[in-house]
C-alpha cells in the first residue's frame, strides 16, 4: 500500500518548467493554478484595506485615518473583493481546474480563450492596482451616481476600467464552461451524471454570460459621462441617476449568485464526499441552482425599496425576492437530508462545510428580513446589510472555497496539508468570523449606517467586539497559506483518492496528466456511487 | 473508479480522418465545430445584453424627453443613415456569400468577398466620420461645447442638409412651427438640455457600434489571410463562418438603430 | 433595550416602530426556528451517524418526492405571509395622513436643512411635536443623501432632481439620531443630526422662540416679489402669466391640449424648467430659474403658491419621474400636424 503512494513521473506540474511554459500554457490546469496564485494577491490586499477599516471603527471618533482615506478603503475593500476575488474566486481556480476531469474532458473547449480570460483579468488588475496606488477611489463599490460621475475627485475611472476589462475575463470563463458543459462531456456523461459542481457552475456560467455585459456597458455610460462630460445620469442635465441604480443593480445582483451558486457546487461534493452519501434529492438540487440563476435576474429592485421607486413596483420586487428564498431553503434542507444515515467524518473541508451550514443559514434567512419592505425602509444601508451580505460572501463563499481548496488540494498538487493546523484554521475562520459579523446585525437594527467613518459612542462596545473577531478571522486565513507552502514540499503523498470520494476527478492520478486521463473515461453508472466505489476497492485488494 | 470504466480505443475513431486542424482535446471535427459554433452564439447573447443597457437607457429617455428626441433626430442625415443601412444590409451579403465560397472550395471566391465586405464595412465607417465630424462642426457633441440650436426641416433624403445646416435660424420659438412642423412645447433652454441625453446616447451607442465594425474588420483581415494561405476547405470554415456570424449581428444592431436614432418621428 | 449598559436595539420613538419591530420578532423567530433545527439535525446527524470503521458508507437513499414537495411548499407559504405583512406595514410608511404637518429638508454636502412652515430653519437638528403625524418632503442639492431616523423606523432617499417624502408620528418626547445614509462623499458619516420630539405645549414655545423672519409662506410671498414673479402672475388673472390663486390640487389644461395636476412636482418643474408645461392661453415667456433658486427658497416659493390656495390639501408624489423638463406630450402629439 505505501509503494503505490508517491507522486508520479508525469504531470501536469512537470510539463514544462519554464516561464514561458506557464505563461503560454493552454492547460486549463496550470491557468487555474495561476488563478489561484493571483486572487490570493488579491485577497489578502483586499484584506489589508478590512483591517484599515476596522482598526478605524475601533473608536467612534474617526481618528485613525481621515474620513477620505476611510471612504478609499472601503471602497477598495469592495471593489477588490468583488470584482477580483469573489466573482473569479470558485469558478476561475476550482471550476478551470476540476470541470473538465469531472466531465471526462482533456481541456476546456477554448483553451486559448482561458488563457486569454487570464490575461484579461490581469490587465484589469493591473488598472484597478495602479488607481489604487495613485491615490485610489472614494465611490464606494456601488459607483452610485450623481456623486461617481461629477462629485468625486478620485480615480474613478481607472477604476471603472479595471472593474470593465475583468468583467470580459468573468464572461470568457463562463462562456467556455457553457460550450465545455454542453459539448465535451464524455461518452455516457449524461446530464444527469454530472456532478452537482458542474451543475452549479453551469448556472453560474448563465448568469456571467447575461449579467456581466450589463455592468460593462454601464460602466461606460459612466465612464463617457464622467470622462468626456456626456450627460447620461446627471440630473441636472435632464439624466435620471436611479436609472444607474436599475442597471448597477440589474448586473451586481446576479452577480451575487456568481459567487454563492459554485459555492452551493462545492457544498454538494463536500457533504457527499464526507457523509459517504449520494446526495438527497439530486435533481431538485441541480434544478434549485438554475432556479437560483433565473430568479437571480428578476429581483435586482430589492436594493432600491428607498431610492424613490413606486410603492407598487417595490411591492412587486419585494415578492419576487422571497422567490428566490425557496430555492436556497431547499438546498439546505437536502443537504441536512444527506447526513442522515451516512458516514459522517470531520476532516478539514467537511469542518468547512458544516461552518458554512451555520452562516450561510444566517445569511440567507437574514435576506429575509432584507427582502420584507417594512422592515427594509429601516434596515437598509445600515450595519444590518453589511452583515448580511458578509455571511453570504465570507460565511458562505469563502467558506465553501476554502473547504473546496482543501477537498482539492491533493489533487491539484499531489500532497497533503497538515491536518492538525488546518482544522485549527476552520475553526478559527468559523468563530472569529461570527465575532466579527454578528455584532453587526444589532448595531444595524440600532440603526448604524454603513460606510461611516465616525459613528455615535454607544454603538463603540459592538465595534469593537467586530474589531476583535477580525483579527482572529484574519489570522484563521494567513494560516492556510502558512500551510500550504509547506506541503508543497514536505506534505504526505496523497494518492490519487485520499478521501474515498466518487467524482471522476479522483479516479485519475494526482497531480493529474495534461490530458487529464490516460484514456478518455466512458461513464456508465449515476454520480456519488459509493456501493460501487467500496466493491471496487475489495475486489482490487 | 466508481462511475467510469476506461475505454481502451478512446478516441481512435476519430484518427482515420485526422484534419490537420483538429485541436488535440476534441475527438472529431464535428466536436470542435459544434463547440465553435455554441460558443459564438454564446458570445453573441452576451453582446445583446451589452447593447441590452444602452436599448434600456433609450427606451426610458425617449419616453421621458420623446419631444426632445424627435427634434434632435432630424439633425441627423437620412440620406447618410439609409446610406449606411444599404451599404451594411450589402456587406451582410457579401459576407455570407464569402461563408458559401469557403464551404464549397472557392479560394479566390472566398478571398474577394471577404475583400468586398471589409470594403463596405470601410465606406460604412467613412460615412460614419462625415457624420461625426458635422456633428462636431455643430457643437452637437455632449459635453461642455455642447450647443443647440433648432434646426431649419432638413429635405428628407437630402445629401444637402448637411450643408444647409451650416446656416441654421436662430433658436427663436416657434421657429420649427413656422416650416411646417409639429409644434414643439420645448424652448431653447430645454432643448440644449435634453438634447444633450440624446447625443449622448446617440455618440454611445454608434461609436460601440462602430467600434464593433473596426473590430470586424480587423477579424476580417486575419480570416482573410488565413484564406489566401488555403487554410479551408469544406471540412474546415468554421473561421469564416463565426466571423460571418459577428458580422451578421453587428448588422443587426444598426438595424435596431437606425429606425431608433434617426426616424424618431420621420414616417412621411 | 440595553444589555449591560450597552444598547442592543434602537428605541421605539414612533407609532411606527411598534409595527416594525413587531414584524422583525416574528421573521426573527421563524428564522431562529429553521436555523435551529437545521443546526441541531446537522449536529445530531453528525454525532449519530459518525463514521466507524474504515470503507463505511452511508445508506442509499436517493431522495424523497413528498419531503421535496413538503418542504417547498411550507417555506413559499411562510415567505407569503412575511411578504404580505411587510408590505402593508409598508404601505403604511408610504401614506402620509391628510392632516400631516409639514417640514421642508433638503440634503447638501454634508448638512441637512430643515424648514418649517412657520419659518423655523434648523440645520442638522429637527424639533417636532409629539402625537402629530409629520410629513417631510425631501430634496436635494447635489448628490443622493438619504434621511433615516432609526428612532423611528424609517427613511428615504434624498434624490437630486425631484421630491420624495416619509412620514412618522412621534410618540415619546426625547431626542434621537438622524442619519445619512446614502453614501455622500467625504464627510458622510458627518451627515448627522438630532430630532428632538417636544410635547406639543413645548413645542408651541419652541416655535415662538428664535428670531424668525415670518413664515415658510411668508419668506416665499417676498422671494416672490423680489424675484419679480408677482409682476407677471397677478391675482387678477390678467397678467402675463396665470394667476395663482387657488390653483394647488386643481387640473389645469396645457397648450397641447393635456392636462396637469398641480402638486408640488408640478409647481417646482415650472419654476425650473418654466416652459415645459405651458398653461394653455398663456406665452411660454417666463425665465427658468433652475440654478437660480436654491432647493430651500424653492421650497419658500412653493409654500407660498399653496398658501394662495387655502382650501387645497397636496401631496407631492414621492417617486415618479424627475420634474426636470418631463415631456408629458404623448408621441401621439406628433400625429397632429
Amino acid at each position: 500500500m505505501l509503494d503505490k503512494l508517491k507522486i508520479p513521473d508525469h504531470h501536469y506540474l512537470h510539463d514544462g518548467h519554464s516561464l514561458r511554459s506557464w505563461l503560454l500554457t493552454k492547460d486549463h490546469k496550470r491557468i487555474a493554478i495561476m488563478y489561484l496564485m493571483s486572487i490570493s494577491v488579491m485577497f489578502f490586499i483586499g484584506g489589508l484595506f478590512a483591517v484599515g477599516i476596522r482598526f478605524e471603527l475601533a473608536t467612534p471618533q474617526g481618528d485613525f485615518v481621515t474620513a477620505d482615506t476611510y471612504n478609499k478603503f472601503f471602497t477598495m475593500h469592495g471593489v477588490i473583493m468583488v470584482f477580483f476575488f469573489l466573482i473569479p474566486s470558485i469558478p476561475a481556480v476550482l471550476g478551470n481546474f476540476l470541470i473538465p476531469p469531472m466531465i471526462g474532458a482533456k481541456d476546456l473547449a477554448f483553451p486559448r480563450i482561458n488563457l486569454l480570460s487570464l490575461y484579461i483579468y490581469w490587465i484589469g488588475g493591473i488598472f484597478t492596482l495602479y488607481a489604487m496606488i495613485s491615490g485610489g477611489v472614494d465611490t464606494g463599490w456601488t459607483f452610485y451616481t450623481p456623486y461617481s460621475a461629477t462629485g468625486s475627485n478620485t480615480n474613478v475611472v481607472p477604476t471603472a476600467i479595471g472593474i470593465f476589462i475583468a468583467g470580459f475575463s468573468s464572461i470568457l470563463t463562463g462562456l467556455n464552461f457553457i460550450v465545455t458543459i454542453h459539448r465535451m462531456r464524455a461518452p455516457g456523461m449524461t446530464w444527469f451524471r454530472l456532478p452537482l459542481f458542474v451543475w452549479a457552475h453551469y448556472a453560474t456560467s448563465l448568469v456571467q454570460v447575461l449579467g456581466t455585459p450589463v455592468i460593462a456597458i454601464t460602466i461606460v455610460m459612466l465612464a463617457v459621462e464622467r470622462g468626456l462630460g456626456f450627460g447620461i445620469f446627471d440630473p441636472a442635465r435632464g439624466g435620471d441617476p436611479v436609472l444607474f441604480q436599475h442597471l448597477f443593480w440589474f448586473y451586481s445582483h446576479p452577480a451575487v449568485y456568481i459567487m454563492i451558486l459554485p459555492a452551493l457546487g462545492v457544498m454538494s461534493e463536500l457533504i457527499s464526499t464526507f457523509s459517504r452519501k449520494t446526495v438527497f434529492g439530486y435533481s431538485f438540487v441541480a434544478f434549485s441552482s438554475l432556479a437560483i440563476a433565473v430568479f437571480g435576474f428578476i429581483v435586482w429592485a430589492h436594493h432600491m425599496f428607498v431610492a424613490g421607486i413606486s410603492t407598487y413596483a417595490a411591492m412587486v420586487f419585494s415578492f419576487l425576492s422571497f422567490s428566490v428564498a425557496i430555492p436556497s431553503a431547499v438546498k439546505m434542507f437536502n443537504w441536512t437530508a444527506t447526513l442522515y444515515k451516512g458516514a459522517i467524518s470531520f476532516e478539514t473541508p467537511m469542518l468547512y462545510a458544516y461552518g458554512f451550514m451555520g452562516l450561510f443559514a444566517i445569511g440567507g434567512l437574514t435576506g429575509l428580513f432584507l427582502a420584507t419592505l417594512g422592515l427594509d425602509v429601516h434596515m437598509h444601508d445600515t450595519y444590518f446589510v453589511v452583515a448580511h451580505f458578509h455571511y453570504i460572501m465570507v460565511g458562505g463563499a469563502i467558506m465553501s472555497y476554502m473547504g473546496g481548496l482543501h477537498f482539492w488540494w491533493p489533487k491539484m498538487t499531489g500532497r497533503m496539508y497538515s491536518e492538525f493546523f488546518s482544522r485549527v484554521s476552520a475553526i478559527m475562520v468559523f468563530v472569529g468570523f461570527n465575532i466579527t459579523f454578528f455584532p453587526q446585525f444589532v448595531v444595524g437594527y440600532l440603526g448604524m449606517p454603513r460606510r461611516y467613518h465616525s459613528y455615535p459612542d454607544e454603538m463603540q462596545v459592538l465595534n469593537v467586539m467586530s474589531s476583535a473577531g477580525a483579527t482572529v478571522l484574519g489570522l484563521g486565513y494567513v494560516l492556510p497559506v502558512i500551510y500550504f507552502l509547506w506541503s508543497l514540499k514536505y506534505g504526505q503523498v496523497a494518492g490519487p483518492n485520499p478521501w474515498g470520494a466518487s467524482g471522476l476527478e479522483w479516479q485519475t492520478q494526482s497531480p493529474p496528466l495534461t490530458e487529464n486521463f490516460l484514456k478518455v473515461p466512458i461513464v456508465d453508472r449515476e454520480p456519488y456511487d459509493y456501493e460501487h466505489l467500496v466493491a471496487k476497492e475489495k475486489h482490487l485488494v | 473508479m466508481s462511475n467510469a470504466v476506461v475505454h481502451a480505443d478512446g478516441h481512435g475513431h476519430a484518427h482515420a480522418t485526422h484534419h490537420s486542424a483538429l485541436q488535440h482535446h476534441f475527438d472529431t471535427m464535428a466536436q470542435q465545430k459544434e463547440a465553435a459554433v455554441v460558443g459564438m452564439w454564446v458570445f453573441l447573447v452576451t453582446e445583446i445584453l451589452f447593447f441590452g443597457g444602452l436599448f434600456a437607457a433609450y427606451m426610458v429617455y425617449r419616453i421621458w424627453y420623446f419631444d426632445a428626441f424627435a427634434e434632435a433626430s432630424r439633425s441627423l442625415s437620412l440620406f447618410w443613415g439609409g446610406l449606411n443601412t444599404a451599404v451594411l444590409i450589402g456587406s451582410s451579403l457579401t459576407m455570407a456569400m464569402a461563408v458559401r465560397s469557403a464551404q464549397t472550395n472557392k479560394r479566390t471566391a472566398t478571398v474577394n468577398w471577404l475583400v468586398l465586405t471589409m470594403i463596405l464595412g470601410a465606406v460604412f465607417l467613412g460615412v460614419k466620420v462625415i457624420e461625426y465630424a458635422d456633428k462636431f462642426e455643430h457643437h452637437h457633441v455632449p459635453g461642455y461645447n455642447f450647443q443647440w440650436a433648432s434646426h431649419e426641416a432638413p429635405a428628407a433624403g437630402a445629401p444637402s442638409t448637411l450643408l444647409g445646416a451650416g446656416e441654421h435660424a436662430p433658436a427663436t420659438e416657434g421657429a420649427a412651427a413656422a416650416e411646417g412642423h409639429r409644434e414643439l412645447s420645448l424652448n431653447a433652454d430645454q432643448l440644449q438640455l435634453t438634447t444633450q441625453i440624446y447625443f449622448s446616447l446617440y455618440f454611445t451607442m454608434t461609436g460601440l457600434h462602430a467600434l464593433h465594425m473596426i473590430v470586424g474588420i480587423g477579424i476580417m483581415l486575419v480570416i482573410t489571410w488565413m484564406a489566401w494561405k488555403g487554410k479551408f476547405d469544406d471540412q474546415y470554415y468554421t473561421p469564416v463562418e463565426m466571423a460571418g456570424l459577428y458580422w451578421h449581428f453587428v448588422d443587426i444592431v444598426w438595424i435596431f438603430l437606425f429606425p431608433l436614432l434617426y426616424l424618431v418621428e420621420r414616417h412621411v | 433595550m440595553k444589555i449591560f449598559g450597552i444598547p442592543i436595539f434602537p428605541e421605539q420613538a414612533s407609532t411606527f416602530a411598534k409595527d416594525v419591530d413587531a414584524l422583525y420578532f416574528f421573521i426573527f423567530a421563524v428564522s431562529a426556528f429553521f436555523a435551529l433545527a437545521v443546526a441541531v439535525s446537522v449536529i445530531y446527524f453528525g454525532i449519530r451517524y459518525h463514521k466507524t470503521h474504515d470503507g463505511e458508507i452511508g445508506a442509499r437513499i436517493e431522495g424523497n418526492l413528498s419531503l421535496e414537495l413538503l418542504w417547498s411548499v411550507i417555506p413559499t407559504v411562510i415567505a407569503m405571509v412575511m411578504f404580505g405583512w411587510g408590505a402593508s406595514v409598508f404601505y403604511h410608511l408610504r401614506r402620509p395622513p391628510a392632516e400631516a404637518m409639514h417640514i421642508y429638508a433638503v440634503g447638501k454636502q454634508w448638512m441637512w436643512k430643515f424648514q418649517h412652515l412657520e419659518g423655523q430653519r434648523e440645520i442638522n437638528e429637527l424639533h417636532i411635536p409629539a402625537g402629530q403625524p409629520v410629513k417631510v418632503t425631501i430634496s436635494s442639492e447635489d448628490v443622493l443623501h438619504s434621511l433615516f431616523f432609526p428612532a423611528f423606523r424609517t427613511k428615504i432617499d434624498a434624490i437630486p432632481g425631484r421630491y420624495t417624502e416619509l412620514w412618522f408620528e412621534a410618540q415619546t418626547p426625547g431626542s434621537y439620531h438622524i442619519f445619512c445614509t446614502e453614501y455622500c462623499g467625504t464627510n458622510h458619516s458627518g451627515m448627522i443630526g438630532t430630532v428632538t420630539v417636544l410635547e406639543p405645549a413645548q413645542y408651541q414655545v419652541w416655535l415662538q422662540g428664535g428670531g424668525v423672519e415670518g413664515t415658510l409662506a411668508q419668506r416665499g410671498a417676498k422671494l416672490f416679489n423680489d424675484l419679480t414673479c408677482s409682476t407677471c402672475h397677478l391675482d387678477s388673472g390678467q397678467g402675463r402669466g396665470p394667476s395663482l390663486k387657488n390653483i394647488v390640487g386643481k387640473t389645469v389644461e396645457l397648450q397641447n391640449g393635456s392636462l396637469v395636476m398641480v402638486d408640488e412636482a408640478y409647481l417646482r418643474e415650472s419654476i425650473l424648467n418654466s416652459q415645459a408645461k405651458i398653461v394653455k392661453g398663456f406665452q411660454p415667456m417666463m425665465p427658468t430659474f433652475q440654478g437660480l433658486v436654491s432647493e430651500e427658497n424653492l421650497v419658500a416659493l412653493i409654500e407660498h403658491v399653496k398658501s394662495l390656495s387655502p382650501d387645497a390639501t397636496t401631496a407631492a408624489p414621492a417617486t415618479g419621474a424627475p420634474s426636470a423638463a418631463v415631456s408629458t406630450q404623448k408621441p401621439a402629439a406628433a400625429e397632429k400636424k
